[in-house]
């Protein structure tokens, strides 16, 4: 039996040294932007490259769920898109890798301070402010007036016409609660959070849902980044954008690379191209609105002017740690998500 | 029945598994290779030396990975039983051992040493740092596992267990393991993962700090603020139990006791909850009756109030679920009423009852039994149902979604998921125990072998205007919901701009014609082409288990055949997300390392609708007399021939259901899937996902209402050719008499 196995085994060999294999390389792509985009991503590195790219989406929250599940073994090789807190918890928790793209000369400031603020494990991809966006046709049928700021949005008027996503499931959601503490200091922030409780008719599980529904009228204000909401107007729902008065917070989405990825050269190739003018270009197409990193892209005319919106000085250090998270999601959870609507 | 003691020669069977044992750890690859199932590189690749794609016994030949030496004994073991009498204690003996060393072996090295060395730290203690590891079995791996359990169970046939035959205990064997490693294991698994802490270890505080929890038991609904999901869950399951049988009920009633005309019409029902992917019902119902929905804004134009969002929340999902499983419901009632003996109700009839007492006194108790049913079944699905509170929800959250966020959402909290499905698991289980128990033990058969030539008494007047008025109501409104799905697909955005258009088909499934060939640009095939191919791929392999179950069950008798028919129905009442999180958590590890592949779908498929194999088959089993299996047995067949011969060709119309329904279940699966998609095996119905929550409702729709189009080809396909297979079978009969 042995014998036999041995003589297979030597053909066998023989074989394979005449036949030189040809390999093709290949890249697992994670992706937590919208489905268009990703797709776009993913064929134009395969243009680009020769690389044949597996790529799944989900959300941030999802991926980052994945990626920690996976830890042990890890199945994927690059991580695109999606706000920035995940990417920083999974680089504080060591799931990501540290590199130093030779691109980063052409990037904006933030995106660089993204990561530096990780170890460099992670890089600011795009950014986009935060804001709220409203049904104009529902809110002129109840005759609503026209807000403007974060507090307008506590008006008694606006009572069941307001929907945000729950910060325990989404991470704008979160960036929403983060920037109300920054702008209001925590006490008065909470106390916003409370009197808005009051207004809310859903927390949505997913953190662009609100302004979905605003879109088809099934709720009247969606409190999102302004670039979804831009998306939903220019998809044809009556939607108009604004930009809260007092100012607001943004998120930087970001990319990293998966500590111990598979296929590790592939996955730093498509983080250098990802990170350059073509890559980022393809935004263009898909009607997606954020700012993007390279100061060399083009940024669509309908985009938020993101020179126009007051944004505060966004603390990403102390609102990405995981432990400033656990105890303002815990704060929101016992204090507002329980008081009766 | 057949003896074996006077075979001489060894059986080849035997012969068959000793070589596969050797096959499998010196010829294949011992360890899983990376690049897929099916992918055949390794062969170029250095094999067999390379560490990656080397046997087993090329590895310890290398000094790699010794502790697989010890296998080398129990292959060599049955070498010692060529050329003895099967009817030699020894024989058995040997046999016994080999499969129980070997099989243990495997299964102590596998759990034993992981990914990191050693798994359990014990193991480090005792032995030091291992040094080295071990990623998932592969094709050797897998083939010795199953040859040393074939072994086992020759070995046991050859100690006299079921008249020594060793196609039924093998049979049992295998079955008993495949569903012990793919039902009770990932449960297991899951149930340990309730029980650690952050840090990893394990305790049991950890496990009441998150079974305690207020957003699980709160009862603050009863003053206004939130109750807990458990009881939300509760309370939705009862109230669609009983709606669905309620209406089921009525349309039972309609159709066999009343003079209505289109009761073909109404029997067409039943087949909708088969064919309807998840969320098209929730999405048709935004549509309808969402703040902005059609009938919303009209009858609120009309009564000059305000439209609300009164869909979002129980209301929604009540709604969407009672049309989603009120056809189960009717579907087992239809079978119940017809069964109710006429004579029975002749016979209060003959004793001066009125239609009324006829009925209250007769009819009803004699369908308890499958009213209960019903309501369980509604109970049961409504518990598990994931897509339409996902839709529909709101603020009224259910166990079903709650795990499925403790997963994904940025809490990621698996053990609190795993409370999650242990709270949904003892809910679905207990009712699934209570139909048991209850139906088990009463006998409510009236249909018998004496003449039972009664036409059913038409319904009273004064119960059947009101029930038609709900059946025909209820059917109109299902028949709307499924009208609004067809036209949702063809609108250009909903609501917004109403101009008929077929672009959401061309973006889900335009084709170009190109000199090279068909080029399936449509953004929808991809995922198309993965839900049909894993479909096909585990329809077949469903109605194989659940056959053989089946047989097992009907034919067969042997010690601790009620919990292997217990074990087999048990993943009928295991809601998908569940079975979901069981598998992320027990096979992204070795020994069974599967997740990401498609293999890990094939096979949650299987499990999942095991149940309805097993069902189909025990049904039309046991209309096949057992004297067809004896007359066989007793000219010499031995019982795999008798399956394979006799009772196979039988069966063909349960063959032919099994597979339809695993394949169109397999594409309208949701919950379990969405744990365990990958990037290569997109399903339909998780693509789906990623339309709704985009907002591309036209585009969800269209997919949907194609899958239903394709699923409705199949069922029909299924009726026309069970049909003429039964004709054949007919004739085949008169003639095997006239011979």
């Amino acid at each position: 039996m042995k014998k036999i196995t041995l003589t297979l085994a030597g053909s066998l060999i023989a074989l394979s040294a005449s036949v030189t294999a040809s390999y093709a390389d290949k890249l697992t792509f994670y992706c937590s932007a919208q489905e268009e985009w990703c797709q776009l991503m993913a064929r134009g590195f395969e243009d680009a490259t020769g690389i044949d790219v597996n790529m799944t989406r989900k959300s941030s929250g999802e991926t980052f769920a994945q990626i920690r599940a996976e830890a042990v073994n890890p199945k994927g090789d690059v991580w695109w898109g999606g706000t920035g807190d995940p990417h920083l918890q999974a680089a504080e928790e060591g799931l990501t890798e540290e590199y130093l793209s030779p691109m980063r000369d052409q990037l904006h400031d933030w995106a660089i301070r993204q990561a530096e603020s990780a170890g460099n494990k992670t890089i600011g991809i795009y950014s986009g402010a935060l804001g709220y966006g409203y049904n104009t046709d529902l809110l002129a049928a109840n005759n609503l007036p026209e807000p403007a700021c974060w507090k307008d949005l506590l008006k008694p008027e606006y009572k069941q016409h307001v929907q945000m996503a729950n910060p325990n499931s989404s991470g704008t959601a979160y960036t929403t609660l983060a920037s109300i503490i920054q702008i209001f200091g925590e006490d008065e922030g909470f106390e916003f959070m409370k009197g808005l409780h009051a207004n809310i008719n859903q927390y949505t599980k997913s953190g662009s849902a609100p302004i979905k529904a605003a879109g088809r009228g099934e709720s009247t204000i969606g409190i999102v980044f302004m670039h979804d909401a831009v998306a939903q107007a220019v998809a044809g729902f009556p939607i108009k954008v604004v930009a809260p008065c007092e100012g607001t917070g943004y998120e930087i989405g970001s990319m990293s690379i998966v500590k111990g990825a598979r296929n590790m050269d592939e996955a730093k190739q498509f983080y250098d191209w990802a990170l350059s003018v073509d890559a980022q270009n393809l935004a263009l197409q898909v009607n997606a609105f954020q700012v993007p990193s390279n100061k060399g892209a083009k940024t669509s005319d309908k985009a938020p002017d993101m020179a126009s919106i007051k944004l505060i000085d966004y603390d990403f250090v102390k609102y990405g740690s995981s432990d400033e998270r656990k105890r303002l999601l815990q704060k929101w959870d016992e204090d507002v998500s329980v008081l009766p609507q | 029945m057949h003896v074996a003691a006077s075979e001489r020669t060894t059986h080849p069977v035997l012969i068959f598994w000793i070589i596969a044992g050797w096959v499998g750890f010196g010829i294949l690859p011992w360890y899983g290779v990376e690049d897929g199932f099916w992918s055949f590189e390794w062969l170029l690749n250095g094999y067999p030396f390379d560490e990656d794609f080397a046997p087993a016994a090329f590895l310890i030949a290398q000094g790699e990975k010794l502790w697989l030496a010890p296998l080398v004994i129990p292959l060599a073991l049955p070498l010692l039983v060529l050329g003895r009498l099967k009817s030699d204690p020894l024989f058995a003996r040997i046999l016994i051992l080999t499969g129980a060393l070997g099989f243990g072996w495997l299964i102590a090295q596998g759990f034993g040493i992981g990914i990191r060395g050693f798994t359990f730290d014990w193991l480090t203690a005792l032995f030091g740092d291992l040094g080295d590891r071990q990623f998932g079995m592969g094709y050797g791996a897998m083939i010795c596992a199953t040859a040393f359990l074939f072994l086992f169970t020759q070995g046991i046939a050859a100690r006299g267990a079921i008249n020594g035959d060793v196609f039924v205990v093998s049979a049992i064997g295998g079955v008993i393991v495949i569903v012990t490693a793919f039902v009770f294991f990932p449960i297991a698994k899951m149930l340990f993962a309730a029980f650690v802490t952050e840090d990893g270890s394990y305790s049991i505080t950890v496990f009441f700090a998150k079974f305690m929890d207020n957003r699980l038991w709160g009862v603050g609904c009863l003053w206004g603020a939130r109750c807990g999901v458990a009881w939300n869950s509760l309370f939705l399951a009862i109230a669609v139990g009983f709606l669905t049988t309620v209406l089921g009920l009525a349309f039972a009633l309609v159709v066999t006791r009343s003079g209505f005309r289109y009761k073909r019409a109404l029997r067409a029902l039943t087949v909708l909850p088969i064919i309807t992917p998840p969320f098209v019902i929730g999405l048709a119902l935004i549509l309808l009756f969402g703040l902005s929905g059609t009938v919303t804004v009209y009858i609120a134009d009309l009564l000059g109030v305000r439209p609300t969002r009164w869909l979002y929340g129980m209301p929604g999902v009540l709604i969407a679920q009672t049309l989603a499983f009120t056809p189960i419901a009717f579907l087992v009632l239809i079978g119940v009423v017809e069964g109710v003996s006429p004579s029975m109700e002749e016979a209060a009839q003959t004793l001066r009852a009125n239609k009324w007492q006829v009925f209250r006194t007769v009819s009803l108790p004699l369908m308890r039994p499958g009213l209960a049913n019903a309501f369980l079944l509604g109970f049961i699905e409504s518990m598990a149902d994931f897509g339409n509170p996902l839709v529909l929800g709101g603020n009224f959250d259910v166990l079903s979604t709650e795990i499925f966020f403790a997963i994904v959402g940025a809490q990621y909290d698996q053990g609190r998921a795993a409370v999650l499905a242990m709270v949904l698991l003892f809910f679905t289980l207990s009712a699934f125990y209570a139909q048991r128990a209850w139906l088990g033990k009463k006998s409510y058969t009236t249909v018998s072998g004496k003449g039972d030539a009664g036409v059913h008494p038409l319904m009273p007047s004064g119960l059947a205007i009101p029930v038609m008025a709900v059946a025909l109501g209820w059917a109109l409104f299902t028949a709307l919901v499924y009208i609004m799905i067809i036209y949702g697909s063809v609108v250009d955005l909903w609501g917004v701009n109403n101009t008929l258009t077929l672009k959401h088909y061309v973006t889900a499934f335009s084709v170009r014609f190109e000199a090279e060939g068909i080029r399936w640009t449509g953004a929808a095939w991809d995922s198309f082409w993965t839900t049909i191919t894993i479909a096909a791929i585990a329809a077949p392999l469903t109605a194989a288990v659940g056959l053989i179950t089946a047989y097992l069950l009907t034919r067969q008798t042997f010690a601790g055949k009620n919990a292997f028919e217990f074990g087999t129905m048990l993943s009928f009442a295991i809601p998908g997300t569940v079975i979901g999180v069981s598998y992320i958590l027990a096979f992204n590890v070795p020994p069974i390392e599967i997740t990401g592949t498609g293999i890990i779908l094939v096979i949650s498929f299987i499990f999942r609708n095991m149940p309805v194999g097993v069902r189909a088959g025990i049904a039309s089993m046991s209309q096949l007399d057992k004297s067809l299996d004896e007359s066989s047995l007793t000219l010499g067949a031995n019982s795999w021939q008798t399956f394979r011969r006799v009772i196979l060709p039988l069966l063909r119309p349960a063959i032919l259901a099994a597979l339809v329904y695993s394949f169109v279940r397999a594409m309208t699966a949701i919950s379990a899937v969405i744990f365990l998609v990958s990037a290569e095996y997109d399903m339909a119905t998780s693509y789906i996902i990623g339309r709704v929550e985009n907002n591309d409702y036209g585009l969800a729709i269209a997919y949907s209402t194609t899958l239903i189009f394709v699923m409705l080809a199949a069922v029909g396909l299924l009726q026309v050719v069970v049909g003429r297979v039964q004709i054949g079978r007919r004739t085949q009969h008169g003639s095997g008499k006239s011979t």
